[in-house]
């Protein structure tokens, strides 16, 4: 409770110091792949091999949704034959994911960004082209 | 240790001016505005329907002509020839058909109907980091780069991303700018005027589909039909099966003419589906071994299976401009380098459309403050307080009292020359409608932006703002020296001002 009250109100109150931003890494094509690479405006307030595991976990996490498997296929297919009228009702693989994602966002935010004065913000806000870590003035923390 | 930190970040927390509490100006702005949703202020030129649930291009005549072609077509099959064909040959064709029919129009919805997978803009702290960036790599020069690319290796192949300036990113690689509807498209394939909308990755399988079953039934159609006339002129001969059933006649003609082009651009679809190209690129011939020896698609899976397979039934990517979501008016800003003033109460999107517009209101509040004070003082009227009201955002002056015109971010110069613009069309509206004061005004003021305004090549000294604008003001009311019209004049002044 009071960890997500402290959450909100840092939020609003908090004054933004800066914010970094993570772009795609396209190397591997056009799946949704974040750069690993550690921003030098961090280093003062997070660990370097925490944060590449967070953006490792939502590489393979996005990665999941578009993977091209035999699930992917039988729903494509499923949809094809029906006349995509069953995207009405069913959720897309690829939601259930983006979901999966939210969530993990979220956990990470509570358990190791916002105490330390940061705040990860789900890319699909983004339209995916960014990972949008937001980063408060210490001020609030030091007092 | 954690415990404590929290303990002090809640002490910190009472201690701080909540932004939530209502301040009279804040409430009631936030009562008069109801939450809109985020499709109403969409930058790009699209059609929303339905409260945002269906997104087309901005025209879409074709698209009405294209569903009226094939209805038409499609109720005169079912009305004249299917009858005879039912009965002379077997039901089951009018079944086919029907099921052809709903298929057909319900992916031409689909395709039209789809976000074609428009990537939203960028927000404004992103494009002043992707700014910031460029201009490290750039050396720092003022003007305007050229167009700026960036180089990225995909599976042996370099491929260049352009900068797009509209929407302020890095194009991912295989999108494209659509500049019919002014939005950036991921694996853009074209712009089909006939369903009214782009093609692009996330209706591409749908308008494939589309053009695939309208190929059947076209060809479907003008084969029966065609059957259907050659059995009546057996039974009554060829002249009189064609006075019987005359929507033959214009079946065929549509068909005919549909066949060649329909059935042309499936199979060319087939052809770009099996190897992973789009439109975009077999026009572009970015792929073609003309181009050198090395030159191959980076994107492809290798197989035709696999390529049309990931095509058409691999994973569908949801829509990313969330156009049914409401538009966040609290979303945490950056604290802009003023002195101590922050942003509070705007979106990022909002802050992109009004920081403007709102920049030349506040402009237009500082000429209005720094022009009455002298005039009120002249009239000896009671003193009137010219507040500012924190609208949208950007920099707020906060409270000011006569005689200390506090000047917004803007530079005191871009202000001066507005003074100088603004103050005589002001005046020209009050004298000639006088009971619209706040309305053309306003109007006039909206267009005349900070960075519209022609910076002349000396600039007037402005030492003070205010007495700058004294100087001018003095100039331009002395013929307007009756006494009813200047009070009005005054009072406008202060109404708008207070807006």
């Amino acid at each position: 409770m009071a960890e997500t009250h402290s959450l909100q109100d840092m939020r609003q109150q908090a004054a933004v110091a800066a914010k970094v931003f993570i772009q795609r890494d396209y190397t591997n094509g056009t799946v949704c792949h974040f750069q690993t690479k550690f921003p030098s405006e961090l280093e003062s307030r997070i660990d370097k091999q925490q944060f590449e595991e967070t953006v490792r976990t939502l590489n393979n996490l996005y990665a999941e949704a578009e993977k091209l498997g035999s699930q992917s296929y039988i729903e494509g297919c499923l949809a094809c034959l029906t006349a995509y009228i069953i995207f009405l009702c069913m959720e897309t693989h690829y939601e259930k994911v983006l979901k999966k994602i939210a969530k993990y966002i979220q956990e990470q935010n509570d358990k190791i960004y916002t105490p330390r004065g940061l705040l990860l913000t789900d890319p699909i806000e983004r339209g995916l082209r960014v990972i949008e870590v937001t980063v408060f003035e210490e001020r609030s923390l030091t007092r | 240790m954690h415990l404590g930190v929290s303990e002090s970040m809640r002490e910190c927390e009472y201690s701080q001016i909540s932004t939530r509490s209502s301040t009279p100006m804040e409430t009631p702005y936030k009562h008069r505005t109801p939450k809109r949703r985020k499709w109403e202020s969409f930058p790009g030129r699209n059609k929303f329907c339905c409260n945002g649930r269906i997104m087309m291009a901005k025209q879409t005549g074709v698209f009405y002509l294209t569903l009226v072609l094939i209805l038409v077509t499609c109720g005169l099959f079912f009305t004249f020839d299917c009858p005879f064909l039912a009965l002379k040959l077997t039901p089951v064709i009018p079944v086919i058909g029907g099921v052809l029919f709903l298929f057909v129009l319900g992916t031409l919805l689909r395709t039209s109907f789809t976000d074609p997978g428009v990537l939203p803009r960028a927000t404004p702290d992103e494009a002043a980091d992707l700014e910031r960036q460029i201009d490290v790599v750039n050396g720092g020069t003022g003007y305007r780069p050229p167009p700026r690319t960036k180089e990225v290796v995909i599976n042996g192949q370099t491929i260049k991303l352009k900068y797009c300036f509209t929407c302020k990113i890095f194009r991912p690689p295989r999108a494209s700018h659509c500049s019919l509807c002014d939005n950036c498209v991921e694996r853009f394939d074209h712009h089909c005027p006939w369903v009214g909308n782009c093609v692009g990755r996330r209706n591409y399988r749908f308008f494939y589909m589309f053009i695939l079953s309208l190929s059947f039934l076209t060809i479907f159609i003008f084969s029966f039909v065609i059957t259907h006339i050659i059995l009546r002129s057996h039974q009554s001969g060829f002249l009189n099966a064609l006075k019987d059933s005359p929507a033959s006649v214009l079946e065929v003609v549509v068909c005919f003419f549909s066949v060649w082009s329909i059935v042309g651009l499936s199979g060319f679809h087939t052809y770009l589906i099996s190897s992973n190209q789009t439109t975009n690129e077999d026009i572009k011939g970015s792929w073609s071994s003309k181009r050198g020896k090395d030159n191959y698609n980076p994107y492809s899976h290798g197989n035709i299976f696999t390529n049309c397979c990931a095509a058409l039934c691999g994973p569908l990517p949801p829509s990313l401009i969330d156009r049914r979501g409401f538009i966040q008016s609290d979303a945490p800003q950056l604290a802009p380098p003023t002195n101590g003033t922050t942003m509070y109460g705007a979106t990022q999107s909002q802050l992109s459309h009004m920081c403007d517009q709102d920049q030349c209101i506040q402009s237009t509040k500082f000429v209005l403050q720094a022009a009455t004070t002298p005039l009120l003082q002249q009239q000896g009227s009671e003193p009137v307080v010219l507040t500012a009201s924190p609208e949208n955002g950007c920099s707020v002056p906060g409270r000011t009292s006569l005689g200390q015109p506090t000047p917004p971010t803007s530079t005191p110069s871009l202000s001066c020359h507005e003074a100088t613009e603004m103050l005589p069309i002001h005046g020209q509206c009050h004298t000639h409608n006088h009971s619209h004061p706040l309305q053309e005004p306003m109007a006039h003021h909206h267009f005349l932006t900070p960075e519209e305004m022609p910076s002349p090549p000396g600039m007037l000294p402005c030492g003070s703002p205010l007495g700058h604008s004294h100087t001018i003001q003095a100039g331009f009311y002395n013929p307007a020296s009756q006494d009813s019209l200047h009070e009005d004049s005054v009072r406008g002044l202060v109404k708008l001002s207070s807006v």
